[in-house]
């Protein structure tokens, strides 16, 4: 490929004239720019993708919460109990006497708590919007309980399914007797 | 007949311009990268579709894996400030040189009183596993709220900014430990704080 040696066309043409041997200086840099954009590509996938992505949480302030408890009607609850096994048990309202709907037992992901918070979600904006109620401030509220047996992956995934449904309200509560005894009568605990 | 004759063009094109930019950018993002740095403790963090960079200055880590905690805070300055601090605290005398070998090291997972052994250490004998044991922070022995405590008073001192907590954690880690630290957090007001999490499509 390398062409440094072929300018010796024409040398020998009519008398003793002497020609000064032309060198073609034409490289062959095909290898060579291959080789730059491979390193390039790797350079720039790894110094941006390396870069760590993050989550912002907000806890509320201990404080606060025990001079205003804040109240929210029981229909525009959903609570979240995340259990062992990758599963979590859901339930509106209450969990001192029976829920208004539930206890249910799901999983993560697009099939299973996705399509609930949405369902959840819609029904609550559906009947705010016939009670003529501020669709702002009085969305829906999921309360996410973590059991002891569930992992931070679950966490992170409830946070980030809040993240996609775009539910503005939701806290992280720590988990009752009665929230325990749910994830029990489904075999996750 | 007169043939046609095609003219041969040369299947050449000058790279010589093509390579010089492709070498300048390489150049570019050779100096612009940073080396990975070893971790002390090892997590893999779960996977989340937001999609916010963490801020990389003015940041104190978490690190939460196997029931350990380990800390790390970014900055010389605001590393040695810390130790220094948190020596008068629990009593401990370190020196100028313990304290420019302390503000190298990233993270740490060791009791404050086993901290001089620690800095002493070789590079490589210091992210072996198991040499550090994790940060106590059980309610008789809570150091990591003095650690945090300590950091974020050092940095509102130095840039008159509150230090951003973030938290990595293990996605095996159990949620009783990541509670703990959310607990200790939580005491002292800071209630804000970011996950470390790595990325993923929102179609799982």
């Amino acid at each position: 490929m390398a062409e440094l040696n072929t300018g010796d066309g024409g040398g020998k043409k009519g008398g003793g004239k002497v020609r000064s041997k032309k060198a073609n200086p034409s490289v062959d840099l095909t290898a060579m720019v291959d080789l730059a954009f491979l390193l390039i590509t790797f350079f720039i996938l790894t110094t941006t993708l390396s870069k760590p992505q993050s989550m912002n949480l907000a806890m509320p302030d201990k404080q606060k919460i025990e001079d205003t408890p804040t109240e929210t009607p029981a229909w525009r609850t959903l609570t979240l109990v995340l259990g062992t096994g990758d599963k979590l048990v859901w339930y509106s309202g209450r969990a001192d006497g029976p829920p208004l709907d539930g206890p249910v037992a799901t999983t993560y992901g697009k099939t299973g708590v996705r399509d609930l918070i949405l369902n959840k979600k819609a029904g609550v904006d559906a009947r705010n919007k016939a009670e003529g109620a501020d669709l702002e401030k009085s969305g829906i509220t999921v309360i996410i309980k973590p059991s002891k047996k569930s992992n931070y992956k679950n966490l992170v995934d409830i946070l980030d399914e809040m993240a996609i449904t775009k539910v503005k309200k939701y806290a992280i509560v720590d988990i009752t007797d009665a929230d325990i005894k749910f994830l029990e009568d489904n075999k996750i605990y | 007949m007169a043939k046609i004759k095609l003219s041969k063009k040369s299947s050449r094109i000058d790279m010589t311009a093509m390579c010089d930019m492709a070498f300048l950018l390489l150049s570019f993002f050779i100096m612009t990268a940073t080396a990975k740095v070893p971790e002390a403790l090892p997590v893999e963090t779960p996977a989340s579709t937001v999609q916010t960079k963490l801020p990389e200055e003015n940041l104190a880590t978490l690190t939460i894996g196997k029931e350990k905690v380990f800390f790390g805070v970014t900055g010389r300055e605001t590393r040695a400030e810390t130790l220094k601090r948190m020596g008068d605290k629990y009593k401990i005398q370190f020196s100028d040189a313990e304290q420019k070998k302390f503000s190298l090291i990233d993270g740490f997972g060791v009791d404050i009183r086993n901290m001089k052994k620690l800095i002493e250490m070789p590079n490589e004998q210091r992210m072996k596993e198991g040499v550090q044991p994790g940060i106590p922070f059980d309610s008789i022995n809570n150091q990591l709220a003095d650690w945090v405590k300590t950091a974020r008073e050092v940095a509102k001192d130095m840039d008159g900014k509150d230090l951003d907590i973030a938290i990595k954690g293990d996605a095996k880690e159990e949620y009783p430990t990541v509670k703990k630290v959310l607990d200790i957090l939580q005491k002292q007001s800071k209630n804000n704080f970011f996950l470390v999490t790595g990325l993923r499509s929102d179609d799982f």
